[in-house]
């Protein structure tokens, strides 16, 4: 038992320190991540520990990261991708959906693709544009491909662990605006409290339930203590990963409240929440007292900067929605 | 800049459309064989057998694809991408390979498999609509078709930088040290791709050969919408050396293609080869060159065909006379019997194994969409 407070970023860097111990084929790729640690010191130290062949400081090409990751795997390496912002996955799109996502359907089953691709996404830097962006639709609506998104420090440590050693492509989302955000738990624990594709219940509640993942997780829970200030018992859930949906635990919760409010930074439209909206319709149409209502990004480009707080749901754009459910 | 060096620069080397002089040649055209003083070496030890072997491989892949492209009319196959003029370059770059080594093809290697032992049917799954590839790459060490463009290239080479962290990489022993060759087209040097693996190639070392069939066409697009430059130089602006072949002449394909793997065994890759080549077919059966390019330049093109070259060296230097010859006709007639059967008996899979490799790892929506559709069909047998 060694319980530290640790932040997200550095649970992230202790886990893939972890992973890389443990299996010798665990290799390391993406731009600035070697001697720089990476632009947001996600790999810091690690090429120092484990070499300039395991911590591979790539060319700056996204579509060369990620392709030449795919060969790794093919020739029995558990490759690590970072791609270093959410905008700039877009050139590595063509190797993701067509090759990452289809090897192992083309093969039959004869090869395997264990790599992760790891993406700092979602908004609330201050940055210029591509830089804050979330493009998790585009890869949850691709079979082939797990999607995660993790959301607080302990996750961090164990998902990345989890999808290292998951034998199927995971893109993996990690919240950029809160790798600074910390949390106690104990870093020598042997077991995961949880597997990589389900959901957690982060708060229990009975009136409404708030379901969401990554960044806005933490302001889910804060909207969830304020409202109860309000007398309004919101059951807060973390979706954790977004391909396979852990639609069971959702429609467990959605039978006991009534209501479903989905929370995400991306565009509405066709976002996760369009289809987590349709499956809970399909599943909890008679235990459904609301419409199930979304909160998300608006539907333009990312904004400048000085604007983002007025694109990115808040924790007053959380309670309007979740009033909204009550409404009804 | 000087006037003389904005001069040049805009002067590229001008392609002359017989591959010029730096291309590398052992077998004239006309059957004679050429003295070259760097690759002589690497045919020197090639026995009659081997040559006739090599022979009887052009044939049989020439028939292999007069075979795709005729299931292709009689509706047996959805497409077919023919190899008709490029049998010399695949011959005798695949033959150049040893077994440990690994091969990233395009969706025209169909020769290339086929010296590399996988079973001819293999290439007709995809085409017929069984399978999207279907095969275990590590078997012959042949990864499956890509159809991407220029995709293959990069997966070439990070599969080649695993080889170099494996240690398999100038290490002197000939088990041992490992090449990884990757195929594309001249329409694929201009891909993204193609030119971001050249980079990735060269800066970390990767054991890897980049072995372009400039056949002259991509689709309708000519060499020169896709470079000014001869393509084999463009491996000079990325630091690696590049070399242009008779893409036509198996033995200099062989020999061009043995020693730049030896190169890449011995760590000094990647290397570019460039086999100047024709596609005397179309682009797929989906296409019709006529529209797009003079028939006097395919005519020009039979003069330089790979198989009646190396025929009439094999007779002339009385290492195989007509019975051998017929008996390879005669052997290709059977072959192409067999590919025919097998083309048309292949099985189509039942519809729930869709479902099956989408994953390595359980599923959750696998499992239910695989239960739902064979509930739905077992619906339709409660009905009747």
């Amino acid at each position: 038992m060694a319980l530290e407070k640790v932040t997200l970023g550095k649970s992230l860097t202790n886990g893939m320190r972890k992973a890389m111990d443990r299996d010798p084929k665990v290799v390391l790729i993406g731009e600035d991540i070697g001697k720089l640690g990476g632009v947001f010191r996600i790999t810091e130290g690690l090429q120092k520990d484990f070499g300039e062949e395991r911590v591979i400081d790539s060319p700056l090409a996204e579509s060369g990261i990620v392709g030449t990751a795919v060969g790794m795997a093919l020739r029995g390496y558990r490759p690590v991708c970072e791609i270093q912002f959410d905008g700039f996955v877009y050139p590595a799109f063509d190797q993701i959906v067509c090759q990452v996502a289809k090897l192992h359907a083309r093969a039959l089953g004869a090869v395997k693709i264990p790599m992760v691709i790891r993406i700092p996404f979602g908004g609330g830097i201050g940055s210029p544009e591509h830089h804050s962006e979330s493009p998790e639709a585009y890869f949850a609506h691709t079979a082939g491909l797990r999607v995660v998104a993790c959301s607080n420090p302990e996750d961090a440590h164990w998902m990345i662990q989890q999808a290292i050693e998951c034998d199927d492509p995971v893109i993996f989302f990690e919240p950029k605006r809160r790798y600074h955000d910390r949390a106690e738990y104990d870093t020598d624990a042997t077991s995961a409290p949880r597997g990589l594709f389900e959901a957690n219940i982060v708060r229990p509640g009975t009136d409404v339930t708030l379901l969401g993942y990554g960044p806005v997780v933490k302001t889910m829970v804060e909207a969830a203590a304020a409202a109860e200030a309000e007398g309004t018992s919101i059951e807060v859930i973390d979706l954790r990963s977004l391909s396979p949906l852990p639609i069971d635990t959702i429609v467990e919760s959605v039978r006991r409240t009534g209501r479903l409010v989905v929370v995400h930074e991306a565009s509405s439209f066709l976002g996760m929440a369009s289809e987590i909206s349709a499956q809970v319709t399909e599943r909890c149409f008679y235990e459904l007292e609301a419409p199930v209502i979304r909160v998300a990004g608006a539907n333009i480009p990312y904004p400048p900067s000085r604007m983002e707080e007025d694109f990115l749901p808040d924790l007053d754009r959380i309670l309007d929605g979740v009033d909204r459910a009550l409404a009804y | 800049m000087s006037d003389k060096v904005v001069a040049e620069l805009h002067q590229p080397t001008p392609e002359v459309g017989d591959g010029g002089p730096d291309m590398i040649q052992l077998l004239t055209p006309e059957g004679q064989r050429v003295s070259h003083p760097d690759y002589d070496q690497y045919v020197a030890d090639l026995t009659a057998e081997d040559l006739r072997s090599f022979y009887r491989d052009l044939v049989l892949i020439r028939r292999l694809d007069a075979e795709g492209y005729a299931l292709q009319r009689q509706g047996e196959l959805g497409l077919w991408p023919s190899l008709l003029g490029q049998e010399a370059a695949q011959v005798g770059s695949g033959r150049a390979l040893k077994p440990h080594d690994f091969v990233f093809p395009t969706y025209r290697e169909h020769g290339v498999g086929f010296v590399r032992g996988m079973d001819p049917q293999s290439s007709l799954q995809l085409f017929r609509g069984v399978s999207q590839g279907g095969w275990d790459p590590t078997e012959h060490n042949f990864h499956l078709y890509t159809i991407v463009i220029g995709a293959q290239t990069l997966h070439a080479t990070g599969y080649a930088m695993g080889v170099k962290m494996d240690g398999n990489v100038g290490t002197g022993d000939p088990d041992r040290d490992t090449a990884v060759i990757c195929y594309f087209g001249d329409g694929a040097s201009s891909q993204g791709d193609v030119n971001e693996a050249f980079v990735y190639a060269a800066s970390f070392d990767a054991p890897v050969v980049f072995f372009c069939q400039n056949n002259q066409w991509a689709i309708s697009e000519p060499v020169t919408k896709q470079t000014r430059i001869p393509l084999f130089q463009r491996a000079r602006g990325f630091g690696f050396p590049g070399v242009r072949v008779d893409g036509n002449d198996v033995l200099a394909t062989y020999a061009v293609t043995k020693h730049c793997l030896d190169e890449a065994r011995n760590g000094n890759g990647p290397l570019l080869i460039e086999a100047y080549t024709y596609r005397m077919g179309a682009h797929t059966t989906a296409d019709d060159p006529t529209k797009y390019r003079v028939s006097a330049e395919v005519e020009q093109w039979k003069f330089r065909d790979p198989i009646l070259r190396l025929k009439t060296y094999l007779a002339h230097e009385g290492m195989a006379d007509d019975a051998f010859f017929t008996q390879v006709d005669e052997e290709a007639d059977g072959f192409a019997a067999e590919l025919r059967e097998g083309c048309i008996t292949m099985e189509t899979m039942a519809g729930e194994t869709m479902w099956d490799h989408v994953y390595a790892e359980d599923h959750p929506v696998m499992e239910a969409e695989r239960a739902a559709f064979l509930a739905y069909k077992a619906s339709f047998e409660e009905a009747n």
